[in-house]
């Protein structure tokens, strides 16, 4: 297996929590951040010693809230991930960033640690809305944001909307394509409300309080999506995923493309040397074991040749140009149909599944009932 | 022992069960008893010992009765000797609790200080009262914050005409009053009777299985006594044996040279199959014999029946091997292989109600791991064919065409319904509802009321009971026996799924009902079985003809929209989940349908 091109850094701090968010995150205020940084840092370097790299080409800073973190405590963790990872102008550098909390000293910072795209947690356009679900930013900083950014010269811009929120129309969410639209940014993720447990969302669906839309709206709404995107020359190379040419997000592309990545800090996930792990998540715990065992996982796990397989398809599928067929035969030496092969067939004939050339994809009806598709190419 | 010293022992025995509604603090009181009467020490003393298997526990039922010898000392200073017997719940076993209670001389009745009498506890008492025992009532947690001691003695009077001056008031929980009511015991629960030198009759109340030991057979010694290497014969089967093992629970098993007269236990004679040891019958001596057996035995014949397959095809020998294991233990479970179009092989199975249908189910899912599908469940219909011949069909789907019957008969019981005079109109609808034939009612006292009819046993497997219950409160108690069959306009109503007729959702209904029943099926298929991802018609049709129909509507999303920052783990998961949650299905043509669509037919609101 090649090694890892991909590294992903995790900064589970937040300003204020999402009601719909179950990533791992904790409250900013009172947190070692420093201490997290220089965890971070060890981890790092002892990943990249046990498992070596060869040459780094995209990084993305996720979270929580990476934008959070302020100058004085990002400038180690930009300095490390530069030296640990030997990077030299990284094909895409991501950092998420909410609407509101950035600063053009922020911006300049990142830009010269060669950070060159944002991703910004715009998720709607309607502050009654963007209350309900617990964001802190108004219409007005997602603006704000995106003048500045371009000022400081980020020219790859994405934002991300989400659908299917309580109280949401489809109406309301045109509303949030149509603004979105016009910040002729190159690149959008659009992602539906899971109510995952342990959240705000969660506990208001148990006690009836949650008033989510019917399916068939949620249905109409990316419908909509789909259609005004792709209609302004946007490219829904993803689910979730839409950019003009040359913009599709390459970090993101190596979970879909079934390939490795680093993953540091708390509660990241990673992949590398045919294992996918987990870290720990709490934040003590995570400094705690990274400085007594080098590596504070969780979990780790050799990923076997029919898990791989599995993978390849459910993971590839999710793209709009699906699954190489030519590649599953070269990674495996086996034919996909040989494995799949009556499920391809029956999901074919159910109009959910398409077979042209070289290429495995999902139909249009596949899209919009893709966990029924992954299913079965569970062995 | 000599006859003298077995009277003396006789006159310090006090046999007792305790009679209770679920969650209503039985087996709390019994581990509160257990520890006073010193049976057994902190160590041994596991939580809520009497229930013994965890399925019994997680359900708050008990399903195997059990009886445990306990020393008693009083506050007169005499030692005396509990047996303290514990009685399942349900009216599924209402025959097993009458022959427990049979064993015992009195009874505690407890009754939750805030909740008040419910109807298994109702039940229950009456069983009691027929089998002329004493009852003891005490009113339990009267620690709770919503205790009413006062107005559930007073409810007490009122609907069981108990006098409850003397009622103990008691938190089980807490420990209160447990002493009082062990002296109460001794003051007011007769000591057995019978002669321990006449001819040997012992109660079979129980028995259970053992691999290593054969049948344990659980007795009450009613006249005479007992003693390995004797000669016994049951007297209903006629089954003769050499005792081998005679002893007490306390509550582990011990041996003891001799069982007599007040006596609870056991006994083991090589017994292989439980069917030679018959709850009800009685034992006797060989060699001097008693000239009639105990009254009250009654052969216990399934009397419900249900398809059970195994949800993948490749389980089928566990499954038999399941049943094979669990019938050595329950003497009135039957079993023999068909097929069904729609679900493979499995079993036809013969119960003697619902409940106990349900706890086997459970048992082979849990016990055996063996995910099942269970079909709406049937009773035996005779059918006369128009050449003459004479079928009995207890599976919906094999019944001959229209075309070939001459006439159908349905087996008819004669259900007693005991409620408080109140609810008599309720009572009397539902069982007019239900196709009952009115026979007569009688006042016990001047609240108590049992009505009888004549109902189809088909509408009582239905959802008689919980409708019964819904509509009086719960205080309604019924019991119910066979009377024979008797001709019914019945006719077999299919489910198609997709224009597919799935052989395990027929059911036989009454042909005036048959158009209210098809909707309520249909309508609640829709609600149980998942969006697919095409549109699902759901019919259900009398011969040729559609009398009703409904339409799942196709799946329209199920996506995982987020990245979770390269958690390929959590999406592997969730889709596992999602997998899993189908494996527990069954695909039926095109169709996944869960396990609980199969019993849907059963299981339905009509009011709706």
């Amino acid at each position: 297996m090649a090694l890892p091109k991909a590294v992903y850094v995790h900064i589970p701090f937040c300003e204020q929590i999402c009601h719909y968010c179950d990533f791992n995150k904790v409250y900013l205020k009172g947190q070692p951040i420093e201490e997290y940084v220089k965890a971070c840092e060890k981890e790092m370097k002892e990943a990249v010693s046990q498992f070596p790299y060869d040459h780094i080409e995209t990084v993305y800073i996720g979270g929580g809230t990476p934008s959070s973190l302020s100058s004085q405590q990002l400038e180690p963790l930009l300095d490390s991930i530069n030296q640990v990872f030997s990077l030299q102008k990284p094909r895409e550098y991501t950092f998420e960033i909410n609407p509101g909390n950035i600063s053009d000293e922020k911006l300049s910072l990142l830009k010269s640690a060669g950070v060159n795209r944002l991703s910004i947690g715009a998720q709607a356009f309607q502050e009654d809305l963007l209350k309900k679900i617990g964001r802190a930013h108004d219409e007005k900083d997602i603006y704000r944001t995106i003048e500045s950014a371009r000022r400081m010269g980020f020219e790859n811009i994405s934002i991300d909307l989400m659908f299917g929120l309580p109280g949401q129309s489809v109406a309301n969410f045109i509303e949030s394509i149509e603004k979105s639209l016009e910040l002729e940014i190159p690149h959008f993720s659009a992602y539906s409300l899971k109510v995952e447990e342990k959240t705000v969302f969660h506990q208001l669906q148990r006690k009836g309080k949650l008033p989510l839309p019917p399916e068939d709206d949620e249905v109409a709404m990316y419908d909509v999506l789909i259609n005004m995107l792709t209609e302004q020359n946007y490219h829904h190379y993803e689910i979730s995923n839409f950019s003009k040419n040359g913009y599709e997000s390459l970090h993101n592309l190596t979970y879909w493309n079934n390939e490795e990545y680093y993953g540091i800090g708390a509660g990241a996930h990673g992949y590398v040397s045919g294992q996918r792990y987990a870290n720990v998540g709490p934040i003590k715990k995570y400094i705690n074991n990274v400085h007594s065992q080098g590596r504070p996982l969780l979990e780790s796990h050799v990923v076997s040749t029919a898990e791989k397989m599995e993978e390849e398809m459910f993971l590839g599928l999710r793209k709009l140009e699906g699954v190489s067929i030519s590649q599953f035969q070269n990674r495996f030496n086996k034919d996909p149909f040989e494995i799949f092969g009556n499920n391809i067939k029956r999901l074919k004939s159910e109009g959910l599944l398409k077979v042209e050339d070289d290429r495995i994809s999902l139909t249009k009806n596949g899209l919009f009932v893709a966990n029924e598709v992954f299913e079965k190419f569970l062995l | 022992m000599n006859k003298e010293e077995r009277l003396k022992r006789r006159s310090k025995i006090r046999n007792f069960s305790i009679i209770a509604h679920i969650d209503h603090g039985k087996s709390t009181l019994a581990d509160r008893i257990l520890e006073q009467t010193s049976a057994l020490t902190q160590r041994e003393m596991k939580d809520q010992m009497l229930d013994a298997m965890d399925l019994e526990r997680e359900r708050g039922i008990t399903i195997k009765l059990n009886a445990v010898q306990l020393t008693y000392k009083a506050k007169d200073g005499e030692e005396y000797i509990f047996h303290l017997i514990d009685t399942p719940g349900h009216v599924d076993f209402t025959y097993e609790v009458s022959r427990s209670l049979a064993a015992c001389e009195g009874a505690l009745l407890i009754v939750d200080a805030a909740q008040g009498i419910e109807a298994q506890t109702l039940a229950n008492v009456y069983l009691a009262l027929d089998n002329d025992l004493e009852i003891l009532p005490v009113v339990n947690k009267i620690d709770l914050p919503s205790a009413e001691p006062e107005r559930v003695k007073q409810e007490v009077e009122d609907i069981i005409g108990l006098d409850t001056s003397d009622a103990v008031l008691a938190s089980a929980k807490n420990g209160i009053g447990i002493e009082e009511i062990l002296e109460q015991v001794v003051e007011k629960v007769p000591a057995p009777s019978g002669d321990p030198e006449g001819p040997l009759k012992a109660l079979i109340f129980d028995s259970l299985y053992d691999p290593y030991r054969g049948v344990i057979v659980y007795i009450r010694i009613i006249e005479g006594t007992i003693k390995p290497g004797e000669k016994i014969r049951m007297m209903a089967t006629g089954k003769e044996f050499e005792v081998i093992e005679a002893g007490v629970f306390t509550p582990k098993p011990v041996k003891r040279d001799e069982l007599t007269v007040g006596d609870v236990g056991f006994l083991t004679a090589s017994i292989k199959n439980v069917g030679d040891s018959r709850v009800g019958d009685t034992i006797t001596s060989v060699n001097n014999p008693a000239s009639e057996a105990l009254a009250g035995y009654r052969k216990m014949n399934p009397m419900v029946f249900c398809g059970l397959y195994p949800v993948d095809t490749n389980d089928y020998n566990d499954l038999r091997d399941a049943l094979e294991k669990l019938e050595l233990n329950d003497a009135s479970l039957q079993y023999e292989p068909e097929t069904s179009q729609a679900l493979g092989f499995g079993f036809r199975c013969g119960f003697l109600g619902l409940l106990h249908m349900e706890i086997i189910q459970e048992r082979i899912e849990r016990e055996f791991n063996i995910d099942l599908i269970t079909t709406a469940p049937s009773v035996i219909y005779r059918v006369t064919l128009t050449n003459g011949e004479e079928e009995r069909i207890d599976n919906p789907s094999k019944m001959p065409d229209a075309q070939q019957i001459e006439f159908v008969e349905e087996p008819y019981v004669k259900a007693s319904v005991m409620v408080p005079n109140d609810y008599v109109g309720a009572v009397m609808e539902i069982c007019q509802k239900k196709r009952g034939n009115y026979l007569d009612m009688k006042y016990l006292d001047a609240n108590r009321v049992t009505i009888t009819y004549e109902i189809p046993l088909s509408e009582i497997v239905y959802d008689f009971f919980d409708q019964l219950k819904s509509s009086t409160k719960g205080y309604a108690s019924f019991d119910y026996e066979l009377i024979g069959y008797k001709q019914s306009k019945l006719v077999k109503m299919d489910i198609l799924l997709n224009a597919e007729k799935v052989d395990a959702l027929s059911v036989i209904v009454h042909r005036d009902f048959a158009y209210d029943r098809g909707k309520v099926i249909v309508d609640k298929l829709k609600e149980l079985i998942p969006r697919q991802q095409f549109e699902v018609p759901v019919q259900a049709s009398i011969g040729q003809k559609i009398i009703a129909r409904s339409t799942i509507k196709a799946i329209r999303k199920n996506v995982l929209a987020k990245c979770y920052g390269g958690d390929i783990s959590r999406k592997r998961k969730l889709l596992e989940k999602q997998k899993e949650g189908k494996k527990r299905m069954k695909s039926v043509g095109n169709v996944e349908v869960p396990q609980e669509a199969f019993m849907a037919v059963l299981r339905m609101d009509e009011s709706k």
